[in-house]
C-alpha cells in the first residue's frame, strides 16, 4: 500500500497555500503594501531560505515595485504581500509606499507635482 | 532594464528612490493598455490579484478545490522622471465591478486619467462615477479613434456631466507625446486643485 506523498510541484491555489503556509493576507507592517510600493533588500539570501524569499532578496537589490516583482515572479499581489510581510518582519527588506499628492489635512505637495511635471516635460 | 538612479542598498541613492502612481481608468476597449504602452519606458507588464471565495466554514487544504478563483489583472508601465523618482501607471481592470475587490486600488495615487471613446460615451460612465465616489482627482481624455466624429469638448462635458473645473482633453492613445500631454494636463490640474484631503481608506 502506497503512502500518500505531498506533491512536490503543487499547482494553482495549492501552490499558493504552500508558499504562504496557509496565510491569506499580510498583517502588521505589510498590510499597507501597494502595487507601487518600492521594495529594496537589506540582506542577502541565506542558505536554506524559502526559494521565493531568496528570489525576492535577489531581485530587489535595486528598488523594485511590488507590481514588477509580482509580474517577474508570477505571483498574485495578495500572495506576494504575505511573503513580503515575512521579510519585512525579519528586517530583510525595506518598503517605501508611493507618495500621495495630498497629505491628509494638508494642501497639495507642490514641490512633488513640479518635479513630476518637469520629468514628464523632458520625455 | 534601465536601472539608472537605482543604487545598491547602503548607498545614499537607494534611500532616496521614490515612486508615485497614476491610474488609467475608463470603460472596456477605450485604450487604457494602449496608452500605458505608448508612454511607458518598459514593455507593459501585468500584475494580478487572485481572489478566492471559500464555501462557508471550509478553511483547510481539503477545501481548496472547492474554492472559486477570480483573477483581476492590472497592466502597468513606468516612466523614470529623474534619477530618484519613478512614475508608475496602472491600467484599471475593464470590469469596474471588480474594482472594490482590489483593496485600496486608488489609495495613494496622485490622480487618474479617465479614457473616453467618444463613439461609446456610456462605457466610461461607471469609471467617472467611481472617481467621484472615491474622491480621486481626474482628467477626462477623449481617445480620438480614426472614425470618431468631431465632438465639441463642451458637448461631451455636458453629456458626461463633468464639472467645469475638471479638464477634458482630446488625444491619441497610440502616440507617446500625445499620451504624455494628458499626464501633463493631469499634473497641472492637481497643482491648481484646492487643498482637499483625500478620503482615508
Amino acid at each position: 500500500m502506497s503512502v500518500p506523498r505531498r506533491p512536490t510541484e503543487p499547482q494553482g491555489l495549492e501552490r499558493y497555500y504552500v508558499l504562504t503556509q496557509g496565510r491569506s493576507g499580510p498583517g502588521g507592517a505589510a498590510s499597507s503594501l501597494d502595487v507601487a510600493t518600492l521594495v529594496v533588500s537589506r540582506a542577502t539570501p541565506l542558505p536554506g531560505m524559502q526559494h521565493e524569499h531568496a528570489e525576492i532578496l535577489r531581485r530587489c537589490r535595486d528598488p523594485l515595485s511590488v507590481a514588477e516583482l509580482g509580474a517577474h515572479l508570477g505571483l498574485p499581489f495578495n500572495i506576494l504581500a504575505v511573503l513580503l510581510s515575512d521579510l519585512l518582519d525579519a528586517g530583510r527588506i525595506e518598503a517605501r509606499d508611493p507618495i500621495p499628492a495630498h497629505d491628509a489635512g494638508r494642501g497639495a505637495d507642490l514641490a512633488l507635482l513640479e518635479e513630476v511635471l518637469s520629468g514628464l516635460e523632458r520625455l | 532594464m534601465d536601472s539608472k538612479g537605482f543604487d545598491r542598498p547602503g548607498r545614499p541613492a537607494a534611500g532616496r528612490t521614490r515612486s508615485v502612481k497614476v491610474m488609467i481608468a475608463g470603460g472596456f476597449g477605450t485604450g487604457k493598455t494602449t496608452m500605458v504602452r505608448s508612454v511607458s519606458d518598459i514593455r507593459p507588464l501585468t500584475t494580478e490579484e487572485t481572489l478566492t471565495q471559500a464555501s462557508a466554514g471550509v478553511d483547510d487544504l481539503i477545501g481548496v478545490a472547492d474554492k472559486t478563483q477570480t483573477t483581476v489583472s492590472l497592466d502597468f508601465g513606468k516612466i523614470s522622471l529623474n534619477d530618484t523618482l519613478t512614475l508608475y501607471l496602472f491600467g484599471t481592470p475593464g470590469q469596474e465591478r471588480f474594482w472594490f475587490l482590489w483593496n485600496g486600488l486608488f489609495k495613494g495615487a496622485l490622480g487618474a486619467v479617465v479614457l473616453v471613446d467618444t463613439r461609446r460615451l456610456a462605457s466610461s460612465f461607471r469609471a467617472i462615477e467611481e472617481m467621484e465616489r472615491q474622491q480621486v482627482p481626474f482628467v477626462i481624455a477623449l481617445n480620438v479613434f480614426p472614425d470618431s466624429r468631431d465632438h465639441p469638448v463642451e458637448e461631451i462635458r455636458d453629456a458626461l456631466d463633468i464639472p467645469p473645473h475638471t479638464p477634458v482633453v482630446a488625444f491619441d492613445a497610440r502616440d507617446r507625446s500625445s499620451s504624455r500631454d494628458v499626464l501633463v494636463a493631469l499634473i497641472r490640474h492637481l497643482k491648481e486643485r484646492p487643498a482637499v484631503a483625500l478620503e482615508p481608506r
